[in-house]
């Protein structure tokens, strides 16, 4: 499913300003920089890093004055390798020719370099891998005789936020192998950017300095920081570290809300999954939904019951409402109010077989059994519409009888493609937010 | 030695030709069974300040060995929050000298049990090539100077194959087909691909079970060289360039460690441990013997000579008699132990999670050990030989073992 993912371009405040711009057209973002009206310079706020940053770019530029296009001329060989490279296709397609195609962009300058990162916004991931190596196999070579990478247009590149996270990611791993102390100072820059692989190292940033706050003694401070790392962290490991240190501190994170766990369900069940058969089943509730009418189920009539969870994972167990059940089929179903039509991911961990719907659409499914849980575990690209959405979710148990075979339970939320909570106009309050504690902002 | 002169040797080493010989291209040696033939003069006593010869950084963790071909080490790591940022390395065996790195990003599933990693399964090299394949499905084929020639996404291929837990199956060459085993409870296959593209020749359903066993070339049988893939229900024999079914043991095997080649002979771990003899004109392989006596854990059985050694969950090391399968003697060593013991010249080596490697002298009636080295790091690989050199991986290093007259 990962292979579907797409970016949305969000504003990284404080470099915005640096981005080429359709007002200045042409301008390198030193200059443009350099340039702005005070006002202006004002209102967007550059990381100072950022500035100096550009001092390196300018003296990069410099050395390889346009060397860069994000496109080749007409007839380039490199523009039509890439072109080679971004039409492979499934089941090794295309490999013989991209082989051909690898090494005529692996022998091209540094100069291309920015060409080959514009490649990655297109095509698969299977044709990024192709670009991305050659690009690295370049900048290999080239480091190795010495010879300077084009950090100027690199950094236009990282530093513009509707490129894809990929590229963005290679051009501050290329920047950084050359100008090291110039990549970091750019770091904090990055506490809310769309790419949660540069945002990582900032939030890790806050949460070291506020551990060392929390260390020294110094708790207030501590807590801010934190507080703030929560707002911008995107990873699942930081996220927990934050809200364990946090706790702490003696405020408690309303981890479901940072999250976006649905936590408000019907559910339904037992139905059967004989020899693990229930999984190709088509049950009633993937007919349709009607939740006051009584369904056959595998020992008699069942109804769809209210379900809560208070879990600070947002786990759903139908253990719980259904009983301690083996070879058995349940649903769970929720609407989710979106506030616009918006593309949108719906990410599920589990660790029984299982099957999404949204809006009568399967997204996807997978029969696999208690082989490990996660959040996050499985990323379903789709669509919200504006206003109801339904959200079916059918969930299998199997026949093992061993202790660790128990669970049959799922998490699910809904977040943009960086795993930016978006909660539905019509979350009810969890237990947390009664008691009013720390909430993380959508950022 | 002068800088000039040791870049000259180095130059000149990798320049070689590869000899074939004494080259280890593959997960668990030449023979599929953790020996080496010809590597006479290992260290025994592993001292580290004498016989570590070199060691090399690494980005990320891996469970994988490394393949030796000529005086190239290949290995590969992942790294990354969660494990996407997928590493092939080349180095040079006589120095520990990187010449080439590629990174990759992972377009599987890269979710996993902690104690795995996305670098699980083994390359495989054809002398020509290296292939190297990822837990998230990520399959790469380059020549030794770092070209990329192929890749294949097989999660992107066939979207439910992948297992929660990692897969962790090594790849194996027959000919010029390249054998890839992605077994899980889902989408679950075996295929053979072209080594020249990486397109498909093959792929049959495999059962939807989790297996981490890698296949076996199985040489000169009757019905010529045939791939054993091993799974929870046992053993099926294919014709490595159309997967054709020659012949199926069905009695069940385990689906973690992976059988062992002792000339016409496959030692399973079924039933404990099992020797099948390949059917001469169709049917049901033999079987020869079955003993219970013979417990493999997670490491495959090694076979040296007339004996078949294994590795229990308690971390003893046990012998067993190749002829008729019984238990002879029995040491216990220092785990516990995720990778499989690799032996030579009547010692056997094996090195654990806990970072320390251990010699056993196999000469005498019973096994001794003879020699231990800490590299203070936890090792769950198993280990290569090639050229009286143990090439190894720990968490955070690749490691080169040799006697002293070893650079």
């Amino acid at each position: 499913m990962e292979r579907m993912i797409t970016a949305s371009p969000i504003q990284a405040p404080g470099l915005h300003s640096l981005r080429p711009s359709s007002r200045y057209p042409g301008l390198e973002p030193a200059l443009l920089f350099r340039f702005t009206p005070a006002p202006m310079r004002s209102r967007c706020r550059p990381h100072p890093a950022a500035s100096l940053f550009f001092v390196f770019l300018a003296l990069g530029s410099a050395a390889l004055a346009g060397a860069a296009e994000a496109a080749g001329p007409p007839g380039d060989p490199v523009a039509n390798a890439l072109s080679t490279l971004a039409s492979v296709g499934p089941e090794g397609e295309g490999n013989e020719e991209a082989a051909a195609a690898w090494k005529i962009i692996a022998a091209a300058g540094a100069s291309q370099l920015p060409q080959l990162l514009a490649a990655l916004d297109q095509g698969n991931p299977l044709s990024a891998n192709w670009i991305a190596s050659a690009a690295e196999a370049i900048a290999s070579r080239e480091r190795t005789a010495g010879r300077p990478l084009p950090i100027a247009t690199l950094g236009d590149i990282l530093l513009d936020t509707s490129r894809s996270p990929h590229a963005r990611r290679l051009a501050f791993d290329l920047i950084h192998s050359v100008e090291p102390d110039a990549a970091n100072q750019l770091i904090p820059g990055f506490l809310n950017d769309p790419a949660v692989e540069l945002r990582r190292p900032a939030v890790q940033g806050l949460i070291d300095e506020a551990s060392r706050q929390q260390t020294a003694g110094q708790p207030g401070p501590a807590a801010l920081l934190f507080r703030q790392a929560l707002q911008s962290a995107r990873d699942v490991d930081q996220i927990e570290l934050i809200a364990e240190r946090l706790g702490v501190l003696g405020q408690e994170v309303d981890l479901p809300r940072h999250f976006g766990f649905l936590t408000e369900w019907k559910v339904i069940g037992p139905f059967h999954n004989q020899d693990r058969s229930g999984f190709d089943a088509a049950f009633p509730p993937e007919e349709g939904i009607s939740l006051d009418v009584s369904l056959p189920g595998k020992e008699g009539a069942v109804q769809w019951i209210d379900y809560r969870t208070t879990d600070r994972h947002g786990m759903v167990d139908l253990n719980q409402p259904l009983g301690m059940l083996k070879e058995v089929t349940g649903y769970a179903w929720t609407e989710f109010i979106s506030d616009s039509t918006q593309p949108a991911e719906l990410r599920l961990g589990s660790k029984n077989a299982w099957k999404v719907w949204l809006n009568g659409e399967l997204l996807f499914g997978r029969d696999e059994y208690h082989r490990g849980i996660r959040i996050d575990q499985y990323r379903m690209p789709c669509q919200l519409r504006e206003g109801r959405n339904e959200i079916l979710v059918k969930l299998c148990q199997n026949e093992q009888v061993e202790d660790w075979t128990v669970e049959w339970q799922f998490q699910l939320r809904v977040c943009d493609a960086s795993g930016t909570a978006i909660l539905s106009t019509g979350r009810p309050a969890t237990p947390e937010e009664t008691r009013r504690p720390v909430r993380a902002s959508s950022s | 030695m002068s800088r000039p002169l040791l870049i000259l040797s180095v130059t000149l080493a990798i320049l070689a030709p590869v000899s074939g010989t004494a080259d280890w291209l593959q997960f668990r040696g030449p023979l599929g069974n953790g020996t080496a033939t010809g590597s006479d003069h290992l260290p025994t006593a592993l001292d580290a300040a004498r016989h570590v010869a070199w060691s090399a950084a690494l980005p990320g963790r891996g469970l994988s060995s490394p393949v030796v071909a000529g005086e190239r080490i290949f290995i590969t790591a992942a790294s990354g929050a969660e494990q996407q940022i997928l590493h092939v390395f080349c180095f040079s065996a006589v120095d520990g000298t990187a010449l080439w790195e590629r990174r990759f990003r992972a377009t599987g599933r890269t979710m996993c049990h902690e104690k795995t990693n996305v670098a699980a399964p083994t390359p495989a090299c054809d002398g020509e090539r290296l292939f190297a394949l990822f837990s998230s499905n990520d399959l790469f084929c380059l020549d030794f100077q770092g070209n990329l020639l192929w890749l294949r996404g097989l999660t992107y291929d066939y979207a439910n194959a992948s297992n929660s837990l990692g897969l962790a199956s090594s790849l194996l060459v027959a000919g010029d087909t390249l054998i890839v085993q992605i077994e899980n409870d889902s989408e679950s296959f075996a295929a053979g691909l072209k080594v020249s593209n990486g397109r498909n020749r093959w792929k049959i359903d495999r059962p939807k079970a989790a297996n981490w066993t890698s296949p076996l070339l199985l040489r000169n049988t009757p019905a010529g060289d045939l791939v054993a893939l091993q799974s929870t229900k046992g053993i099926t024999a294919v014709l490595p360039e159309s997967g054709a079914i020659l012949w199926e043991y069905t009695d069940g095997a385990s689906p973690i460690p992976s059988s062992a080649v002792a000339g016409e002979l496959l030692i399973v771990p079924s039933h404990g441990l099992t020797a099948l003899k390949p059917p001469t004109a169709g049917g049901a392989p033999a079987v020869v013997w079955q003993t219970g006596q013979l417990q493999p854990a997670t490491a495959s059985p090694v076979v040296l000579g007339d004996k078949v050694y294994i590795l229990n969950g308690a971390g003893v090391l046990t012998t067993g008699r190749l002829s008729d399968g019984e238990r002879l003697w029995r040491l216990r060593l220092e785990g516990p132990f995720a990778g499989s013991p690799v032996a030579a010249s009547n010692h056997l080596y094996v090195f654990g999670e806990r970072g320390i490697g251990q010699c056993v002298d196999l000469r005498g009636d019973e096994g001794v050990v003879v020699g231990t080295i800490d590299l203070g790091e936890s090792i769950q690989c198993t280990p290569a030989i090639s050229r009286d050199a143990l090439y190894v991986r720990s968490d955070g290093h690749l490691w080169k073992i040799a006697a002293d007259s070893e650079p």
